[in-house]
């Protein structure tokens, strides 16, 4: 005898409503899965296809970052913070080196800070353009998005390894200026490469932005307003997507940004699109940036301070330096009391932050949707697990 | 009745002449399979500036064999949580109507296995037996992403077919015929592209949709759900379901050149020998698979809501309202010309529907100096 599901209905809850109970799943996302950028893991549960929570799961990836840096010397601990934001490991030593120096009065040449900023910079765009290729494959358009950003990130590595012997791990500066000067062709390259990122840009800018299915599938999705953007402590383009003009580099000026003419691209809408476009923009200004310290910077002249002592020592005194990485706010918290070690030392990592928000911003849309907001967001597992 | 229209059968036996005519489509049709794994990566890769396959012989022909191998000797692994039968035979299930389309496809003039009378609707019932076997794989297998794309595939599946279905009657009323070789025929002056402009562009839409194509690859989604309805099959069974993407890629191809582009009549297929007619059609279907890969490397993928709102509130309409002209116009027997132009209108009025919307709506110069225009200061 067949039964019919309303027959399998009455007889395990009895004469009720016909109504099918309706169980929501959850869908694990992670620690493996190719939209989580990194050993990232949510659980989704899903009511359908729509997602009524998430819970985000960190720590994969954790190194214990503070307590190495507590247990090595000032400048043997600058290693291990390239591998905060591997993507731009630069802009992370330069975090410390930066600390480093405030806190015990060190004085940077000149023409050492003008390197900083412009492989800072490179760093910064490099960084955006992973967003832009792992963030078109989220939306599904099958890696091309991918290898356009690679062409450029290839070719900023490429300038990297030139200079410091490293591609993605340089450790090229040093706390009082950087390791050695820039070699003999770089300028002239340095300026190829930026026509080459402009056109990579214009290239990603054409492939996505006005490409329809993008623009359905990411305007109006998640929108932030500034309110909650301050209250979840987000920062970097996901703030400024909001409209709020912060950028450390403008609002409390490090190294030489004071100096140099840029904008802080902000959007209006705070959504997805505009995390989008915000990073665009960005990395446009960063071109910008580099252009007029490869104007200004002195031709000639040392790069690291000749007055460094042999081990490097601080009594007392404390620093928080606050850097503009490229995720958002990235900065140093640094004790020290004598010795050649800090006695603590704590990231505040921008990934971290932003990544608390996911939550809210996923719950309510789809799952499809939940990805592309995770890729919006532009975490990077090594800054969140530390 | 016109059973075996192609010719006389081979050795005069009908049951040897069907095994060997089939045998030689099989065979072809692995071959064309396995060259379009190759094709389809080496095209991507140059929209993607990269060069694809190259180590496996010279400019990699020979890829595709050596993953075929890979494939059949690959270990076979069922999950302990999938449902033992239904797993196992998902991969026929899907496989098997993709085959029996061929079945019908005319070639050439003469060339082909079976003609049958009712071959367009004959094709109709067979594609809609292809969701069996993906929902199977997606209830059989015990994986979440599993079940999420075979939901996805079947909810978007038996959507699309109303408007495929749709747009290839209203073929069907101007050809006055549901034979595929009389269709075929009926286009040796002028494809039906240029007739049925409109239908073409919503058999096309649903036809990227039916065979799980960017935009519309929501069920393998490889970003969300990790390769849906397949994500747990391993060795012969995923090559399965690979056998069938491609083979119904290749047959979609044959098919929608035959019904709008004149398959191997148009031109002067008619009149010229076989060959030529066989080059027409592997060289239109070729066409069709390039274009299908190239808005695969270009396009993101739509989220299911949209996917479904496209079709029931745009496709689904126009593929009816069109039926109705077509009727009308056939009706009344107003010219043919007249209603060629109608279909343009239409056809033009669709694409620029969807490409208003997609315009461009943000420029990169418009997020610099907002704040100074608007006044926003920093809190």
């Amino acid at each position: 005898m067949t039964i019919w599901p309303e027959e399998a209905i009455v007889r395990r809850h009895g004469e009720t409503e016909f109504e099918f109970d309706t169980v929501d799943m959850t869908v694990n996302v992670g620690p493996q899965h190719p939209a989580t950028h990194g050993v990232f893991r949510m659980l989704l549960t899903v009511d359908g296809e729509v997602v009524v929570d998430c819970e985000p799961y960190i720590g994969y990836l954790h190194r214990g970052l503070e307590k190495l840096t507590e247990n090595a010397d000032y400048r043997q601990a600058m290693g291990w913070w390239d591998r905060t934001d591997y993507l731009a490991g630069l802009n992370c030593e330069g975090a410390w080196c930066m600390a480093v120096e405030k806190l015990a009065g060190i004085e940077v040449p000149e023409r050492a800070e003008y390197i900083r900023v412009i492989m800072m910079e490179l760093s910064r765009i490099n960084s955006h353009f992973m967003f832009f290729g792992a963030f078109g494959a989220d939306v599904g358009s099958f890696g091309t998005s991918f290898t356009y950003a690679w062409r450029e990130r290839e070719r900023i590595y490429d300038l990297f390894e030139e200079v410091a012997g490293d591609r993605m791990f340089p450790t090229y500066f040093r706390i009082g200026g950087v390791t050695m000067d820039l070699p003999e062709n770089f300028e002239a390259r340095c300026r190829w490469l930026l026509g080459s990122i402009r056109q990579g840009l214009e290239d990603l800018d054409g492939l996505l932005t006005g490409n329809e299915v993008f623009v359905e599938r990411c305007r109006g999705l998640s929108p932030v307003t500034p309110e909650q953007a301050i209250n979840w402590g987000l920062t970097g383009p996901l703030l400024r997507a909001t409209g709020i003009p912060w950028d450390i580099r403008k609002v409390e000026p490090y190294s030489i940004y004071d100096r140099l003419k840029f904008e802080i691209p902000v959007g209006t809408q705070g959504d997805v699109f505009d995390r989008w476009m915000v990073r665009l923009a960005e990395a446009y200004q960063s071109t910008k940036i580099i252009e007029q310290c490869l104007d200004e910077m002195p031709k000639k002249g040392l790069v690291l301070n000749p007055n460094l002592p042999k081990t490097l020592r601080i009594d007392s005194g404390e620093v928080y330096f606050r850097t503009e990485g490229t995720k958002g706010e990235y900065s140093v918290y640094l004790m020290a009391r004598g010795g050649n070690k800090p006695y603590r030392a704590k990231l505040r990592s921008p990934s971290f932050c932003n990544l608390s928000a996911l939550r809210e911003m996923v719950i309510g849309n789809y799952v499809a949707d939940a990805i592309i907001i995770l890729g919006s967001l532009d975490i990077v597992l090594g800054e969140v697990d530390k | 009745m016109t059973e075996l229209q192609f010719g006389e059968p081979w050795f005069g036996i009908p049951w040897l002449d069907a095994i060997l005519r089939i045998l030689v489509v099989v065979g072809v049709m692995t071959f064309t399979v396995i060259y379009l794994t190759y094709g389809e990566r080496k095209v991507v890769a140059r929209f993607q500036m990269r060069l694809g396959p190259m180590r496996t012989g010279p400019y990699g022909i020979f890829q595709g064999i050596a993953d075929a191998v890979k494939l059949l000797v690959k270990e076979d692994i069922r999950p302990r949580a999938a449902d033992r039968w239904v797993f196992e035979f998902a991969p026929y299930a899907t496989f098997i109507p993709v085959f029996l389309v061929l079945i019908v496809l005319p070639f050439a003039r003469d060339w082909g296995v079976r003609n049958l009378t009712l071959g367009l609707f004959y094709v109709f019932a067979i594609l809609g037996l292809n969701i069996v076997g993906i929902l199977m794989a997606g209830l059989g297998s015990g994986n979440k992403y599993a079940l999420l794309g075979g939901v996805r595939a079947a909810a978007q599946m038996i959507s699309y077919e109303i408007p495929l279905v749709v747009s290839l009657l209203a073929v069907a009323m101007v050809a006055g015929t549901l034979d595929l070789n009389a269709i075929a025929l009926n286009q040796a002056d002028r494809p039906y592209v240029l007739l049925q402009p409109l239908a073409f562009v919503i058999f096309f839409t649903a036809m990227l949709s039916e065979l799980h194509r960017a935009p519309f690859d929501i069920p393998v989604a490889e970003s969300e759900i990790v390769g849906g309805y397949f994500v747990e099959y391993s060795g012969i069974r995923w090559s399965m379901f690979q056998l069938a993407e491609y083979a119904s890629l290749w047959a979609f191809s044959i098919f929608g050149s035959v019904v709008f582009l004149g398959g191997w009549a148009f031109p002067k297929g008619d009149d010229w020998p076989w060959p030529w007619q066989l080059f027409l059609t592997f060289v239109k279907s070729l066409g069709f698979i390039l274009v299908v890969m190239w808005v695969r490397a270009t396009m993101p993928r739509l989220r299911i809501d949209q996917l479904m709102n496209f079709c029931w509130k745009v496709l689904i309409e126009v593929s009816f309202a069109l039926l109705i002209v077509n009727g009308i116009f056939l009706y009344y027997d107003w010219p043919h010309e007249l209603l060629a132009l109608v279909n343009w209108a239409g056809a033009i009025a669709l694409l620029g529907f969807i490409g208003a919307r997609g315009a461009r709506k943000a420029r990169v110069s418009q997020y610099v100096g907002l704040y100074r225009r608007e006044g926003v200061t920093a809190p």
